[in-house]
Parts: structure tokens; sequence; C-alpha cells
């Protein structure tokens, strides 16, 4: 059931123009970055090879393309997913999921997945360009798999606050402003501590993307990222149910 | 239908309040296989509050019930499997295909696949949808986006189908084949409706339940509506004279 659901979101993003015209962009903006990073970094090869132990392509120019790509993507979360809860109390479509036999949990399993499956794509069209570098040197492939990694934790988290708030409203577009405004607070939280280790800055999703940047993956960064996934993905089951009881 | 058939839906005492405000008391109402239940009322009323509770989108404060046997509260999902709704607003998704939606909706009610295409066709047939399976649903006609709505509660053959006002806001032609389609259906299966239009209690109910203020002020069959007041009034006058009068009155079933 989950399936049926995560399929159906996931087909229906690619009805609306508006997403073609997204992954577009992307890629142009991907593409145009990625070229520019190696441009950069070609004409600095030869300086580089003189210094000892100098950062690759790998680390002059996959890890800023991801780290650009994690910026993106707490912009573009809440666009798609706006659409999967307050879309449908707009549109009063919910209903068909709360008659059918179908716990809450799936419905909001399904349509998490169902978004998951189209940020993969995202991710994977970035990781792929990055693993084009591949033809012509050599790269380091536990950096580029665990930024991808860690990209994908950070869509997932967006992806799971973004759905909760999207529970909350009836409006798409309040609900895509107030994803917004939450993921830039939570980013605006991690610039604006003075300490690396402080609350504050270990509070952003951000923060905890920037080991899996660096090429350290931190047991302590993948429960951060658990916890907020399971916990929006559980506050919003709660909302869904609480929809039976208040209307 | 006959009063041996078998209960398919069984309410008991439902009530649901909005803050102090009571939306529905003491609601208990009883459906029959092979009935067409009419709930008949001003807007406001709370008829789609009732359907709504008893197809399982909103729960009640209290009250109980059952669908062909299962509890709605403990036994959710085995209850819904043999339910169909259609709300007073149909659930479409505007940028699917009318096919695409029903096989969905078909497999959240857990269809097998290798029915998937027959159940198709045949509630395509029955909704007079057989033209238009590759249509978006959004560039269909009200009247034809209705009986997509129709469709999507009866594509998995449940026992009971709950309507929520089916022939609202659409033409004299379109109402008549919505209400034929819903004399077809309950000849098979049990229908609940929800009307304010008196015309849908003559034409295609079997048993009347009129509510007022949350409750169920008036139980009995469409020929005791009738019949009402030596069955020299006219149906208006009789529903203005129960809703107004205030008296709780049980006609003899």
């Amino acid at each position: 059931m989950i399936r049926l659901i995560a399929l159906k979101e996931f087909r229906s993003l690619f009805a609306a123009p508006s997403t073609w015209l997204i992954l577009g962009a992307l890629q142009f903006i991907f593409a145009w970055f990625f070229l520019a990073r190696l441009d950069a970094f070609l004409q600095v090869q030869a300086q580089l090879a003189q210094i000892a132990n100098a950062p690759g392509a790998t680390l002059a120019v996959a890890t800023p393309l991801f780290g650009t790509l994690a910026l993106i993507l707490m912009m573009l979360v809440p666009v798609f997913t706006m659409r999967l809860f307050a879309e449908e109390r707009r549109n009063q479509t919910l209903a068909l999921l709360m008659v059918a036999p179908v716990s809450d949990t799936c419905i909001v399993l399904g349509k998490f997945l169902g978004l998951m499956l189209f940020l993969l794509l995202i991710v994977s069209g970035c990781t792929l360009m990055v693993l084009s570098l591949s033809v012509g040197t050599p790269l380091d492939m536990g950096l580029v798999l665990g930024n991808a990694l860690g990209l994908l934790l950070l869509a997932a988290a967006y992806a799971a606050l973004g759905l909760y708030i999207s529970s909350l409203s009836a409006q798409p577009v309040v609900a895509a402003i107030a994803a917004i405004a939450a993921l830039f607070g939570l980013w605006l939280v991690e610039i604006s501590a003075e300490e690396s280790g402080s609350l504050l800055h270990l509070l952003a999703p951000t923060s905890h993307f920037q080991s899996f940047n660096i090429g350290l993956l931190n047991s302590a960064d993948l429960i951060y990222f658990m916890v907020l996934i399971v916990g929006c993905l559980l506050l919003t089951i709660r909302r869904v149910y609480n929809n039976r009881i208040y209307g | 239908m006959s009063d041996i058939a078998p209960p398919t839906l069984s309410a008991r005492k439902l009530c649901r309040r909005s803050g102090q405000h009571e939306i529905v008391r003491d609601v208990s109402l009883e459906l029959r296989h092979g009935e067409v239940l009419c709930l008949l009322g001003h807007n406001g009323a709370g008829k789609s509050t009732t359907l709504q509770m008893l197809a399982g989108a909103l729960l009640p404060h209290s009250g109980q019930i059952e669908i062909c046997g299962y509890d709605l509260a403990r036994q959710a999902a085995q209850a819904k499997a043999h339910l169909g709704f259609l709300p007073e607003i149909p659930p479409l998704y505007r940028d699917m295909r009318v096919d695409d939606y029903l096989l969905f909706a078909a497999g959240l009610h857990r269809v097998p696949r290798a029915q998937l295409a027959h159940d198709l066709a045949e509630t395509k047939r029955r909704c007079g949808l057989q033209d238009n399976g590759g249509k978006i649903i959004g560039t269909l006609s009200k009247g034809y986006q209705q009986r997509v709505g129709v469709a999507q509660a009866i594509i998995h053959q449940p026992e009971v189908i709950i309507l929520d006002e089916p022939t609202v806001g659409l033409d004299p032609a379109q109402i008549r084949d919505i209400r034929a389609l819903i004399r077809e259906l309950g000849d098979a299966h049990s229908v609940i409706l929800s009307t304010h239009l008196l015309s849908e209690v003559e034409n295609i109910c079997d048993r009347v339940e009129i509510m007022k203020e949350g409750r169920i002020i008036y139980s009995g069959s469409s020929d005791d509506v009738r019949q009402y007041g030596d069955g020299k009034m006219e149906l208006e006058e009789v529903y203005m004279r129960i809703t107004e009068g205030g008296a709780d009155k049980e006609a003899t079933q």
C-alpha cells in the first residue's frame, strides 16, 4: 500500500510542467557550477601538482557542487512538500485516502517515499555528473558516496519537516513559505552560531551535512538525521489522525 | 429489499461535537442489503458529518459503527474494505487520467491484480465512462466528474455505498442518469445517500431518515412519507410539516 501511494505521488509530480522546468533548471545550474569549478581546478592544477597532499578533483570540484545542492534543496524541497497534504486538503481529495482501508502510517510513508524517489533522482543527477570526472582523473569514491549519502539524508530531513508543515495547513503556498522559513531559520541558526560545537550549531541540518561534505561519516550526524526524520514523520502521522478528530 | 436481509451498516448513538456545540447527537440508523436509505434535511442538519463518520473520515465522540459486522473503530481496515464513499465534493485528482485514477482507487481497496482490468471495465460500463478512460479528469464536465466520483466508490464492489449529495450541481439529464445508477446500485448493494431534494426520495429511496439540528426526527419508508397526513399532502408539505413540527416521529417500519 505504501508502494502504491508512493508511486502515485512520484507520477503525479511529473504530471506538472513546473516539475520538468525545475528539473531542467537544476541540471543547468549544476552543469554551469560544475564546469566553472572544473575550469578553476584545471587552471591551478599545475601549481597544485607541486604541493604535497594537494586537493584532488573530488575535493576541488565535487565537494563544492554537493554543498551547493544542499543549499538549493533548502529552497526546493518545500515547493514539492507543500502539495503533499496542504493541496490535498485544499482540493478535498484527502477523503479518498482517509476512507480507504489504509493506515495513517501508510499514507504518510507513501507520500514521503514518493517524494524521496523524486529527490533521489535529483541527487543521482548531481552524483552522475561528478562521476563523469572519473573518465579523466581518479576520484575519491568514499568522499563522493559520503556526500551523496549526506545529501540524501539532508533531503529526507527537509522532506519530513516539509511534510509535517504541509499537514498543518490547507493552503499550499502557506505551507511552502512556512517550510522555507523553518529551513532558512535553521540555516541562519547555524551560520550565526559563534562556536562550531554550540547547541545552536548542532540544531541545524546543514551543520550535520558538513561532516559528510568533508568525507567524515560521524554516527552522531546519522543519529541526528534519523531522529529528525522519524520525529517529523511521527508528528505528521499524529496530525493526519487528528484530521479525523478535528475535521 | 426486505427486513430479513442482513444489516450491512448499523450505527448506534453517534455523537459529534464542535467545541460545546453538538453537530450530531444520538443518531442511530441501520441499513440492509438491497436498500437505498435517504438522509434528508436542511443545510447544516448534520447529514454530511453523519456520513463522514459512517465512512470513517471523521471519528464520532461517542457511539459505535459496524459495517458488515466489523467495528469501524477497532477493525477499521476490514470495515472500510466493504465501504465506498463519495463525499459532497468528489475527491478527484484533476491531473490524472480516469483509468489511472480508478486503478489507484481500486489499489487502495486491495482489489486483486488479476481482477483489476475486469473491474475497471465493468465500473466504467456501469457509470457510462467507457469512452472517457484516457481523458484527464480535469477536462471532463461536472456530470462526468461526478460519475468518476461514483466509479471510485464502487470499483471494489463494496457492500455499503455512501453518497453525499450525489446529484448536487448537475443538470436534469445528468441527475436522471445518476439516479438511475444509484437505483441500480441499490439493488445489488446497499446505499445511503444524503440530499435535500425531495424528488430524490420519491425516485430512488426505500427508506427515509429526516435530520434536524443533528438529530433524526423522522424515520420511515418512502411510502410512509408519501402517506403522511392521509396521503393528501405534497411531499414538500410533508417535509416542512415534519421538520418544522419539532415533535419526534417514528413511522412504523
